[in-house]
């Protein structure tokens, strides 16, 4: 039963037949597990408190950090060092307060996976990493749960429902992962801060159709959206007969290893130099050369006087260029890119190779703040 | 002639362009034509026994070539040759 004050809020709604007053209930009954509260997390979760889902769960334990605030409109500027999912919560709360919020601040594991979403009708993925992606798919498989699906890179994403009754989950689309380090990974990729938004209104539009039973929901379809063209796409998704959704052969595993994720080692100690001790190498004109890694966008953004620039990826073709016998700093954004470089160097018989710790980022710290950080 | 369209994150290894146009009879030959003319997209599309990797699908129009005849699938003008390989978001 609606209250009063539930038909004044929804009547948009109640006077569409398509909703109706038994529809607005469904929308009250419904259990809606939005996984991250992030760029696509941040419309989900404005819209469905705002549609009058009665009750929303929020899984995330990051916190709000100011480049956030280009896309994961959920959260403002004063929400910056809060925990995402009580800056989220703030804003439902302010959007709609007659709604039911569960937070579950962990990270997803396959540990505790089950138990979160066993309690909710409907999944909505709006992760940003490979192994939850599999991991909540694996889960939805399990628990036979609608996973509403989106992901974003740049000015593209993709959207679908995955694991609905007969429909084929994100396995028979992408049986495998890509192997660290062949898919651009964030430091290089970015994301158009408005993309999000709009993927994440289909996914939204996907829950709300569900929970209705209206309209054509995007099962077996895969929504390829590119927001340069301005063009929306739709291929067909199978369910595969060999696939474990078919087979039934399912169960949740290590998904970092699944993945080919190493866990974080300790760093070598050996040919690491931190921003300060670079920086007083090049006060005293020692003779070393300087390599930025990074992408030249970001170059433009910030970069060390003295450094070249030679993208990560362009460093293979480059080496017979430089001189094996110099000394060579690398440097990225924060000390992973370089350190792959450095590790190529010394493959290719480079000796003198240190990578510098922290990347630009611990430059702008420690050495030079009126380099921006980003 | 046969269109096909690289998607976003592997537009780098291919001088940016958005699609490519190939003169191919088979899917097979298509991507080959199209490894030839950008040999850094080889390894993101081939796995070492030079077949597809299972996280990169390749569409005609819009079906999916595993539930077609695969590298053989036929294509002619008109056609268009999606590659969808995964994304994942934010992280990697």
């Amino acid at each position: 039963m609606l209250t009063q004050e539930e038909v004044s809020r929804y009547s948009r709604h109640l006077i569409m037949p398509e909703v109706g007053v038994d529809g607005q209930e469904k929308l009250k009954a419904a259990k809606v597990l939005l996984i991250g509260t992030g760029g696509l997390g941040a419309p989900v979760a404005m819209y469905l408190a705002a549609a009058g889902v009665g009750t929303i769960g929020l899984v995330d334990f990051d916190v709000v950090d100011v480049s956030n605030l280009q896309r994961q409109v959920i959260h403002g500027t004063k929400d910056i060092g809060k925990k995402k999912i009580d800056s989220a919560e703030e804003t439902m709360r302010d959007i709609n307060p007659l709604i039911k919020i569960v937070k579950h601040e962990v990270a997803l594991t396959s540990e505790n996976a089950l138990a979160i979403m066993r309690d909710y009708d409907i999944i909505a993925d709006g992760t940003d990493n490979f192994p939850t992606r599999f991991l909540i798919n694996d889960a939805c498989v399990m628990l036979n749960k609608p996973n509403v699906y989106a992901s974003i890179f740049r000015f593209e994403g993709q959207a679908t429902i995955f694991a609905a009754d007969g429909g084929p989950c994100y396995r028979c689309l992408y049986p495998e992962p890509p192997p660290p380090g062949l898919v651009p990974s964030c430091a290089e990729g970015g994301v158009l801060g408005i993309l999000p938004g709009v993927v994440g209104l289909i996914q939204a539009t996907e829950v709300v159709k569900l929970i209705l039973g209206a309209g054509e929901p995007l099962i077996g379809r895969l929504m390829l959206y590119d927001a340069l063209a301005m063009r929306f796409r739709e291929l067909k998704l199978r369910k595969n007969p060999e696939c474990i959704c078919s087979t039934g052969d399912v169960k949740l595993i290590d998904y970092d290893h699944f993945c080919g994720i190493q866990k974080p080692e300790p760093p070598p100690v050996v040919g690491e130099i931190s921003p300060t001790e670079v920086k007083t190498m090049i006060d005293s004109r020692q003779d070393f050369i300087l390599i930025d890694v990074r992408e030249p966008h970001e170059f433009q953004i910030g970069r060390i006087p003295t450094s070249n620039l030679i993208p990560l990826g362009e460093l293979p073709k480059r080496i017979a260029d430089l001189d094996p016998n110099a000394h060579y700093v690398l440097h990225c954004k924060m000390g992973g890119r370089s350190a792959k470089g450095c590790d190529a160097l010394r493959a290719a018989g480079f000796k003198r190779v240190f990578n510098m710790t922290g990347g630009i980022t611990a430059w702008s710290e420690q050495v030079d703040p009126t380099v921006p950080k980003y | 002639m046969a269109k096909i369209l690289i998607p976003t994150p592997l537009r780098q290894f291919a001088e940016k362009n958005n699609s490519v146009d190939v003169a191919a009879a088979t899917v097979g030959e298509a991507l080959a034509s199209l490894t030839t003319q950008f040999p850094d997209l080889r390894k993101n599309l081939f796995n070492d026994e030079g077949k597809l990797r299972s996280f990169v699908n390749v569409y005609v129009n819009d079906e999916d070539i595993r539930y077609l005849q695969k590298d053989a699938t036929a294509v002619g003008d008109g056609d268009t040759i999606s590659i969808v390989p995964s994304i994942a978001g934010g992280r990697c």
